[in-house]
């Protein structure tokens, strides 16, 4: 199974000033590359952008509501 | 109200009588009550946003980085093992009847049949790969291929707690109409304690709502038997919990025992039910001395996307000197004053037939368990 699986990096550049910011920030913290503090930050950041739920429509929402009367679990 | 995981509530259900009756015509597969509990998980949207079985990608991204193909963090493979013989029999582009018994539970479209390392599996997965874990030791036991593909479910697998069965469709709304904007969720495979209860009534004073989740499904010899769990709850419940900010649902999966990974996995599925907040225990999901007390803990500061907030929490134990139920955080005393909540001491009374002390179990929730013959899966 390990073979032909391709290591899925890719190099993006960052001024050099920036690296060595991040590479003194990350001193002593639990992160051990300047990569993965990059990858942490913009996960974080990028999952921020997550599309707002689609609201059930009102019948699905009224048969929903049905069952948890029925249930007891609503008065 | 918070987003499903991957941003859609995935709905996969097919309950037209036409559709079971096509079903009979066409090539089957067998599936056991978990595997069937856990269509149903994918087609109602616990596992949202999976739609079916994992194809070769995203298992083995799984694998690799806790994340699916498309980089949404995923712990826990969602996985059909089929045998040589079934793969022989089967192609890329077939519709596959999945059949529980005599009930047809739903349709595959298969897209993709492929081999995997089971030593990587556990390695990864589980972080070890001794057979004395019961998850590695579950997964000895499957077939040598995996099939992925979507899924249509075409009938509810049975459920022996009808009335607490709710999907995420059915306590989004809930929690909306109780108008909790935040919720914790407790994910919970015991019968509860003095701890537990405090563990949840701590994560309760700062959100609206408080979602007790337990887990109904295959469990090891030892652990309670799920009426017990659920008899002991509603005891709680109308004994010790405030109802217009704490409810309980089941939920119909088995027990991975993957510790830290299934943190992971637990905390997503109740992103899925609309919960905000997620409670991770001392040694959450584990089992035996697989995992360090708070590796569960760590895991999550590999996810900073995850969006439902962990609450961490260290175990309770009263302290006489404090008079009260605490945990080290708050209490300055040492271990001489202290009582632990022994699950093992526990145990070890109700099999006597006796209540444990109260400081350790509300005699209410004893009660409910002493009702039972033998509360412990055998
Ligand atoms: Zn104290």
């Amino acid at each position: 199974m390990t073979e032909g699986k391709e290591k899925k990096y890719t190099t993006v550049s960052i001024p050099t000033t920036l690296f060595k910011k991040i590479e003194r920030r990350i001193k002593g913290t639990g992160f051990t590359s300047v990569s993965s503090y990059v990858t942490y930050v913009l996960r974080e950041i990028i999952a921020e952008d997550e599309v707002p739920e689609e609201p059930f429509s009102k019948e699905d929402e009224e048969r929903v509501k049905e069952r948890l009367r029925a249930l007891g679990y609503l008065e | 109200m918070i987003s499903p995981h991957g941003g859609k509530l995935i709905e996969r259900l097919d309950f037209s009588e036409k559709s079971r009756e096509e079903a009979n015509e066409l090539p089957r597969l067998s599936v056991n009550l978990d595997e069937s509990r856990d269509l149903a998980n994918i087609a109602h949207g616990v596992f949202s946003p999976l739609e079916g079985y994992m194809v070769r990608e995203d298992f083995e991204n799984v694998l690799e980085d806790g994340r699916l193909a498309n980089d949404l963090p995923w712990t826990i493979p969602i996985t059909k093992d089929i045998s040589e013989e079934d793969k022989n029999r089967l192609k890329e582009g077939d519709t596959v009847a999945l059949f529980y018994n005599d009930t047809p539970i739903a349709l595959l479209n298969v897209e993709e049949i492929y081999t995997y390392d089971k030593k990587e599996y556990a390695e990864k997965v589980f972080r070890t790969t001794s057979i004395e874990h019961p998850g590695v030791a579950n997964l000895m036991k499957k077939k040598e291929y995996l099939v992925g593909g979507k899924i249509t479910l075409l009938n509810d697998p049975p459920t022996k707690f009808p009335q607490y069965k709710l999907w995420p469709k059915e306590t989004r709304v809930l929690f909306k109409e109780k108008g909790w904007k935040t919720v914790v969720g407790f994910q919970t495979r015991n019968a509860p304690h003095v701890g537990h209860e405090y563990v949840q009534k701590a994560a309760l004073t700062f959100v609206d709502g408080l979602f007790i989740n337990p887990l109904i499904g295959k469990k090891k010899k030892g652990d309670f038997r799920d009426e017990v769990i659920i008899a002991a709850y509603d005891a709680l419940f109308e004994h010790y919990y405030p109802k217009n900010s704490a409810t309980l649902g089941i939920l119909e999966t088995e027990m991975r025992y993957a510790g830290p990974r299934e943190a992971i996995f637990h905390a997503i599925m109740r992103k899925n039910f609309g919960c905000t907040h997620f409670i991770v225990g001392r040694d959450h999901a584990g089992v035996g001395n697989f995992y360090g007390p708070f590796d569960a803990h760590e895991i999550f500061y590999e996810y900073p996307d995850l969006k439902i907030e962990p609450l961490f929490f260290r175990s309770f134990y009263y302290c006489k000197k404090c008079g009260s139920v605490v945990n080290d955080k708050i209490c300055p005393h040492g271990p001489e004053f202290r009582v632990n909540f022994s699950g093992t001491k526990i145990r070890e009374l109700l099999l006597k037939g006796e209540r444990p002390p109260e400081l350790m179990m509300r005699p209410e929730v004893a009660d409910a368990i002493l009702q039972f013959d033998n509360p412990f899966v055998e």
